[in-house]
């Protein structure tokens, strides 16, 4: 197996070179992801925090229910997608099958429940600590709720990442929405998807490779950022 | 920091959903079969095309049966395929407006250099898949529905054999693409059948070669299909016309006699 | 501001923790609730501030049960103060804020009384445990309770914090704040006091005014307490 140095010299090369391709690929994984991750927590911050603070009936069986769909496949999550947005589909007429929204869409879905799942256990973990302060304070819900989102902002960050781990890494929801259509929807995993098929290894691992570098940029950025914020004691 | 975010949040979702809008701006899904998007032909006659329109075309590379799924739910305006019986009953049915011959290949058989069923240069595929089975000689299947995988399942048909009593024992049927089986079966040392582009355009040979080529039974025609506007109001029929009109014409015709790879011609035109 | 609390008691699974606590406070200043640990004066504060629901008994402030309205008037000093993971000054501009009008300038005031003012934009979670504590206060202050309750706030802190702590309490019953301060310092107590409730083992064993109750405490439990001795 000659693939695996020839593959760190081609990643190496590939990311010299700059390749136009490779780049517009990149940008594209990282536009998509990064959407996705933003959309899940808009939706999964709020959503985890309620169920960590309010209590509700069902509350429980939310809270099983978002720990399990964590793990929901993403080649199923593309199949739904697909099924809703295909122009047979009940949404066909948004046209958006085939596109980085479409992408978008699959991997918010994807990456949601683990915001919302690990959100609540971050929240709830700060509730504990605030609560007695905050119901002598009278706070209404939403205040409680906005106010443990924010101070749990740096916890929240490495959530996000959980996130965008997932999402950044994931082919099976994307390939099907998306096409892996050249020049519009290929993004790095369907990229080395591609490669593989066509047999050629040292190129999609050469791909691998720097997708590993990307998310470990991304990584480390929070990573520092999270580390400062600790220096403050806001983490 | 709430207000960058806000920022970035509205951008990324208008970047996302904008760009979807502009892509529809002239131009036109293919969904294909993955040999003529693998195989690097696109790359030789979209340019050619989009030069000469102003067309952009949108390659899906699926299966063939996944294809004609898509195509069936409107997700693309123009079909290109390699299983004439499913691509006529696409037609028959109503879902395609007319189907066009428009070029050929072949398939071939590749094994190992061991050669466990001592087929190698042999020109009967029937025979070949004899030897197989009664040898027990591991095959790699496509078992995904897809042109080649009809092609092979009517091969085993015609010689009288049902390997899939023993799929999973020699008969591997790994329910993905032509490269994935490739990959597949060069791992495990297995026989597999491609059509002959995919297989030259194949990076991950390894000491694979082909065993078994040049039975008249082993011919691959690929055919293109407008997808029917009747049926899918979506279609763009004037530019996915253009297309199809493009491609059969002379000018198209020899956009796809020159291409090569590896001094080898890999599809033969014959539209009308 | 009359606070009459009748026959109230708190009960867990297996035992009585406060029992048929009977008082009614009419003074104004500040009451002290004095006793050994265990003596269920944190319980009764949170009974009295209606963080915790009673078993049974009532809780009356100007004659009215207790609502949020009459909850909103009062303030809660912790212990262990629980500040948010911001500024100092982000701090006191999280109960200022939703008041309205030019909190800013009244936050500025604030933390100048507080002798928090140099601090305002540091982290609040890395001050000193006694800065911790006064901008704690600073916090209640800011919500302009009629009602400040207080549990323990200098238990651990510094004197130098201590004394000016008890300066802004003054100050602020001198303002007409109700105050309920609970502390185990028989000093502050001594300071501070206007009237004095005594508890022992989840009842109220005596409330007197502070001359009263320090010159001549009635149980002997006090008596006890009051010479240094442990008391079971």
């Amino acid at each position: 197996m000659q693939d695996f140095s020839a593959s760190f010299g081609l990643a190496f090369s590939l990311i010299i070179s700059a390749d136009a391709d490779l780049i517009e690929i990149i940008g594209l994984s990282l536009r998509v992801s990064i959407s996705a991750v933003l959309l899940a927590a808009l939706i999964g911050f709020p959503l985890g925090a309620l169920t960590a603070v309010i209590r509700f009936p069902g509350r429980q069986a939310l809270a099983v229910l978002l720990n399990a769909l964590m793990g929901l496949p993403p080649v199923v999550v593309g199949l739904l997608v697909y099924m809703v947005i295909s122009r047979a589909g009940p949404l066909g007429w948004m046209n958006l099958l085939y596109s980085p929204a479409a992408m978008i869409i699959a991997q918010t879905i994807l990456v949601t429940p683990i915001v919302a799942a690990l959100t609540r256990q971050v929240v709830e973990d700060m509730h504990k600590e605030y609560d007695e302060q905050f119901r002598s304070l009278c706070l209404p819900t939403h205040r409680v709720i906005t106010a443990l989102i924010w101070d749990s902002r740096y916890s929240l960050l490495t959530v996000s990442l959980a996130g965008f781990g997932r999402a950044i890494a994931e082919v099976g929801a994307v390939i099907i929405v998306g096409g892996n259509i050249d020049h519009l929807t290929r993004v790095m995993t369907t990229a080395i998807a591609l490669e593989t098929s066509k047999g050629d290894l040292a190129l999609a691992l050469a791909l691998g490779i720097i997708l590993l570098v990307l998310a470990l940029s991304v990584n480390a950025a929070v990573y520092g950022l999270r580390a400062s914020a600790r220096r403050l004691s806001y983490a | 920091m709430t207000k960058l975010t806000h920022i970035n949040l509205c951008l990324g979702i208008c970047l996302a959903f904008c760009s979807s809008v502009f892509a529809a701006e002239s131009s036109i899904i293919v969904q294909s079969t993955t040999s003529t998007a693998n195989s690097g032909l696109y790359d030789q006659l979209l340019p050619r095309f989009q030069r000469d329109t102003g067309i952009t075309v949108h390659v899906v590379a699926v299966g063939t049966g996944q294809a004609i799924k898509n195509a069936k739910n409107c997700d693309g305006d123009v079909l290109l395929v390699h299983a004439r019986a499913a691509e006529q009953k696409f037609v028959a049915e109503g879902y395609g407006v007319a189907r066009h011959d428009v070029m050929y290949n072949d398939f071939v058989f590749v094994g190992p250099p061991a050669d466990p069923a001592a087929i190698a240069g042999g020109h009967s595929a029937l025979a070949a898949l004899a030897r197989i089975a009664s040898t027990k000689s591991k095959f790699a299947s496509r078992g995904d529905n897809s042109g080649t995988h009809k092609k092979e399942v009517a091969l085993w048909k015609q010689a009288g054999i049902d390997p899939t009593s023993d799929s999973g024992g020699w008969y591997l049927e790994t329910g993905s693409g032509m490269g994935a089986t490739l990959n597949a079966a060069v791992g495990s040392g297995a026989y597999t059948m491609t059509d002959r582009a995919t297989w030259i355009s194949f990076k991950n040979r390894q000491d694979y070669q082909i065993v078994v080529e040049g039975d008249d039974k082993l011919f691959n025609q690929y055919g293109i299909i407008l997808v029917n506007p009747q049926k899918c109001s979506n279609v763009k029929r004037e530019p996915a016309q253009k297309f199809i009109d493009w491609v059969l014409s002379k000018k198209g015709q020899d956009a796809i006699a020159a291409y090569q790879l590896d001094g080898q011609q890999l599809f033969f035109p014959n539209g009308n | 501001m009359p606070l009459e609390v009748s026959a109230l008691s708190y009960r867990t699974e297996h035992e009585f923790v406060l029992d048929g606590i009977s008082v009614t406070i009419e003074n104004p200043g500040i009451t002290v609730v004095m006793g050994p640990n265990g003596a269920g004066k944190s319980l009764f504060l949170r009974l009295v501030h209606g963080l915790l629901a009673p078993s049974s008994g009532t809780v009356h402030w100007q004659g009215r049960n207790l609502d949020l309205a009459l909850r909103r008037r009062q303030a809660l000093v912790f212990q262990k103060p629980v500040l948010l993971r911001r500024s100092v000054a982000a701090n006191i501009d999280f109960v200022l804020k939703p008041l309205g009008g030019d909190y800013r300038q009244r936050r500025d005031q604030i933390l100048l009384e507080a002798g928090l003012m140099r601090q305002r934009y540091q982290p609040a979670r890395l001050l000193s445990g006694g800065e911790q504590q006064r901008l704690a206060l600073a916090r209640a202050l800011a919500t302009d309770p009629g009602v400040l309750l207080l549990d323990e706030p200098c238990a651990s802190i510094d004197s130098g914090t201590t004394l000016k702590i008890e300066q802004l309490l003054q100050q602020t019953r001198d303002r007409g704040v109700k105050i309920i301060l609970i502390t185990h310092d028989i000093g502050q107590a001594r300071r501070l006091a206007d009237d004095v409730i005594f508890m022992h083992n989840g009842r109220l064993l005596e409330y007197a005014a502070a001359h009263v109750f320090f010159n001549a405490p009635a149980s002997e439990s006090a008596r006890d307490f009051l010479q240094g001795r442990i008391v079971l």
